[in-house]
C-alpha cells in the first residue's frame, strides 16, 4: 500500500519520565482511510497515538504533518488540522450537549471574536451527524455512554480536521454501542474522506471497520498493513503471545480471530451460524 | 440566545451593584436618606450627614473591588483546579500573607494598613510561588491534583507557624486579630490606590483566559488537543487569582467564603461558561460583599459586625437553596 507522506512518525521515541515506552518507530498513515493499533495492554499504543496528537512530547524522533514538525505548528493552527479525542475527557458539571460541542470551536475563535456564523453551522452538523440535534439543550451528564460518546465525538467534528485520532473510542461502551459508534466513524470517512486513526482493543472490530492496522509490541511496530495482511494466526501469536484461530467474519468476510486459551471442551452439536 | 442571556444577566447584576452602592452610602450606624446621598454625590454638601456619606464611599468602593475580586480569583482557582469547591486560598495565599503579617508585627514591630499590606503581598506571593513550583514537579507539570495537594499542605504548615509566632505574644495576637477578621472598614483612597493596579490586572487576565479555560474544563488532553497551551494558560490563571486574592486580602484581611461559594452559585444560575461566570462572579461577589458590609453596620450598631462574618451567615443559606433548587429541575 504506497502512500504519499503525509501524517507520519519517525524515529519516533517517547514515554513517561524516564520510562522509554515507545521505542523507535517509523509510521506512515494513510491518508483518508481509518487506521487501528492494535496491541496488548501497555504496548505502547496509546502513548503512540498520544505522541502523534502531541499530548507527549517526543524523547527523540518527529512526528511530521504536511511537511511539517508539529512542534512547530502554532497550536491553534494544528488543532485546526489535527482533532483529537482522548481516552477520559471530563465532563464539566451541568454543561448542555450543544455547549460542550462548540468548545471543539476554539482554535477557530479569538478573544475579540466569539462565536459567528460558520462556529453555528459548524456545530450544528456536527450534531446532526452524530444523530443528536434533539438531545441539543439536554444536560450531557443525563446521558448514556453511548449517547455521551456520540457528544464527544461531535465536538471532535465541529473542529472541522482532515484527520481525527481517537484513544479507544468504544472503551465502557456495550456492544451495540461500540458497533455505532464505528458505524458513524466510518460514514465520517467515507462522506468528508476524514482519516481516522484510533486505538482499539477489540480485534474483531478492528478487523471488520479498518482500512489499515497497526500492530504494536513492547513499544516496536512489529507488523502492518490491511486486516487480512494483520490477522493471522502467526502474527497474532507473536503480537499478543495467544494462540487463535482464524476464521472469516460470517458477516462481512474480513479474518476473525477465535483465541484457544487452555481450558475450553469441543461441544459435539453442530453450531450452525446464520449466513 | 447565548449572548441575548448574557446581556441580560450582566445589565440585572449590574444594577444590583448600583443599588448596593446607594444602600452602603445611606444605611449604617447612622441612616441617612436617599435623597441626600443623592444629592452629596452631585453636588457635594458640606452638612454631618454628607460628611459621613462621603467617609463612606472609600470603603463602599473598596468592599465592590474587594468582592469582584475575590468571586474572579474563586472562579479562576476552581477552574485551573478543576475543583469545583476550591477556594482562592487553595494555593495558600491567605495563610502566607497572613504569616508575613504577624512575623511583621512580632519582629519588625509594623503597625499601620499600609504596611500590612506590603508585607501580606509578598506573603501571598512568595507562598503562591513555593506551592506552584512544588506542584510542577514530576511528571505531567502543575496537575489539579498536584496543585491542590501542595496548595493545602503547604497551608497547613504555615498556619501553624501563625500560632507559633502568635501564640506566647499577646499584643502581637491583639494587633493581628483585627486584620485577620477580614474587614472594609479600613479601607483608605491610599490603600485601595496601592492594590487597585494588582486588581485590574488579574481581572483582566481573568476575563481574558474565560474562553481557554473552558477548553481546560474538559481535561487537558481535550484542551491540548484544541490548542490551548495548558501550562501557559495554568500559570496565568493561578497568576491572576493569586493578585487578586492576594491584593484584597493584603487591605482587608481574609474574607472567606465569597470566593467559594460565589462562582459555585454562578455556575448554579448560569451553566458552565466561564465567559458568563467570571464576569457574573464579580459582580455577585461585590454584591454578595457589599451586603454584607451593610448588614454588618445594620446588625452591629452602635459598632459594627465586619463583614468577613458576615459574609458566611448570609452566604450559607443562599447556596443551599440555589443548590436545592437545581437539584431539583436536573431530575
Amino acid at each position: 500500500m504506497k502512500q504519499t507522506p503525509y501524517f507520519t512518525a519517525s524515529s519516533l521515541v517517547a514515554g513517561y519520565d524516564k520510562k522509554i515506552i515507545v521505542n523507535n518507530i517509523d509510521i506512515i498513515i494513510p491518508k483518508n482511510k481509518i487506521s487501528v493499533i492494535i496491541g496488548a495492554n501497555a504496548c505502547g499504543k496509546s502513548t503512540l497515538l498520544k505522541t502523534m496528537a502531541r499530548l507527549i512530547k517526543p524523547v527523540s524522533g518527529e512526528v511530521i504533518l504536511d511537511g511539517k514538525q508539529i512542534s512547530e505548528i502554532a497550536p491553534k493552527q494544528l488543532a485546526r488540522k489535527l482533532g483529537l479525542l482522548p481516552q477520559s475527557p471530563v465532563v464539566p458539571e451541568g454543561i448542555t450537549v450543544s455547549d460542550l460541542v462548540s468548545r471543539g470551536r476554539f482554535p477557530y475563535q479569538s478573544f475579540l471574536k466569539g462565536m459567528g456564523k460558520k462556529d453555528y453551522e459548524a456545530v450544528k452538523e456536527a450534531l446532526d451527524i452524530m444523530g443528536i440535534t434533539e438531545l441539543a439543550n439536554r444536560s450531557v451528564d443525563e446521558l448514556s455512554g453511548g449517547q455521551r460518546q456520540r457528544v464527544w465525538i461531535a465536538m471532535a467534528l465541529a473542529q472541522q480536521t482532515d484527520i481525527l485520532l481517537l484513544d479507544e473510542p468504544t472503551t465502557f461502551l456495550d456492544i451495540t454501542y461500540q458497533v455505532e459508534i464505528l458505524d458513524l466513524l466510518t460514514d465520517l470517512n467515507q462522506k468528508r474522506g476524514t482519516t481516522i486513526v484510533m486505538v482499539l482493543h477489540d480485534i474483531n472490530l478492528s478487523a471488520r471497520y479498518a482500512d489499515y492496522i497497526f500492530a504494536v509490541k513492547k513499544g516496536e511496530l512489529i507488523s502492518q498493513g490491511t486486516p487480512f495482511e494483520v490477522i493471522t494466526e502467526e502474527q497474532m501469536k507473536q503480537v499478543f503471545e495467544l494462540d487463535c484461530a482464524v476464521i472469516k467474519d460470517p458477516v462481512s468476510g474480513s479474518p476473525f480471530i477465535v483465541p484457544k486459551g487452555r481450558h475450553y471442551v469441543m461441544v459435539n452439536e453442530s453450531i450452525e451460524i446464520n449466513e | 440566545m447565548m449572548r441575548k442571556k448574557m446581556i441580560l444577566m450582566i445589565g440585572a447584576s449590574s444594577l444590583g451593584i448600583i443599588l448596593c452602592f446607594a444602600a452602603s452610602l445611606a444605611f449604617g450606624s447612622r441612616n441617612i436618606s436617599l435623597d441626600t446621598v443623592l444629592h452629596t454625590l452631585l453636588a457635594g454638601g458640606s452638612s454631618f450627614e454628607s460628611r459621613v456619606i462621603r467617609e463612606r464611599i472609600p470603603r463602599t468602593v473598596f468592599s465592590i473591588l474587594a468582592g469582584a475580586s475575590l468571586g474572579v480569583s474563586g472562579a479562576l482557582m476552581q477552574a485551573i483546579t478543576r475543583n469545583p469547591v476550591a477556594d482562592p486560598s487553595i494555593l495558600g495565599v491567605n495563610t502566607g500573607a497572613s504569616l508575613f503579617v504577624v512575623s511583621g508585627i512580632a519582629f519588625f514591630h509594623i503597625n499601620s494598613a499600609s504596611e500590612y499590606i506590603w508585607f501580606a503581598l509578598a506573603g501571598a506571593a512568595v507562598t503562591a510561588i513555593f506551592v506552584y513550583r512544588i506542584g510542577s514537579m514530576g511528571y505531567g507539570g502543575a496537575t489539579p491534583i498536584k496543585l491542590a495537594l501542595a496548595g493545602t499542605a503547604t497551608s497547613a504548615a504555615l498556619s501553624s507557624l501563625v500560632s507559633a509566632v502568635i501564640l506566647p505574644r499577646t499584643e502581637v495576637m491583639n494587633a493581628f486579630r483585627f486584620w485577620q477578621v477580614g474587614s472594609v472598614s479600613g479601607a483608605t483612597w491610599d490603600g485601595i490606590r496601592i492594590i487597585a493596579p494588582f486588581l485590574a490586572a488579574g481581572l483582566l487576565m481573568g476575563i481574558f483566559l474565560a474562553s481557554a479555560l473552558n477548553a481546560m474544563a474538559l481535561g487537558d488532553d481535550v484542551a491540548t488537543g484544541l490548542g490551548v497551551r495548558t501550562g501557559v494558560v495554568r500559570l496565568i490563571g493561578a497568576l491572576a487569582g493569586v493578585l487578586l486574592c492576594g491584593a484584597t486580602t493584603a487591605l482587608a484581611g481574609p474574607i472567606g467564603f465569597v470566593g467559594l461559594m460565589i462562582p459555585h452559585t454562578m455556575r448554579l444560575l448560569c451553566g458552565a461558561d466561564m465567559r458568563l461566570v467570571v464576569p457574573m462572579s464579580a459582580i455577585g461577589g461585590a454584591i454578595l460583599l457589599t451586603t454584607s458590609d451593610i448588614l454588618g453596620r445594620l446588625i452591629g450598631t452602635p459598632g459594627e459586625l465586619e463583614a468577613g462574618i458576615v459574609t458566611a451567615f448570609i452566604g450559607a443559606p443562599v447556596l443551599v437553596s440555589i443548590a436545592m433548587r437545581a437539584k431539583v429541575r436536573s431530575l
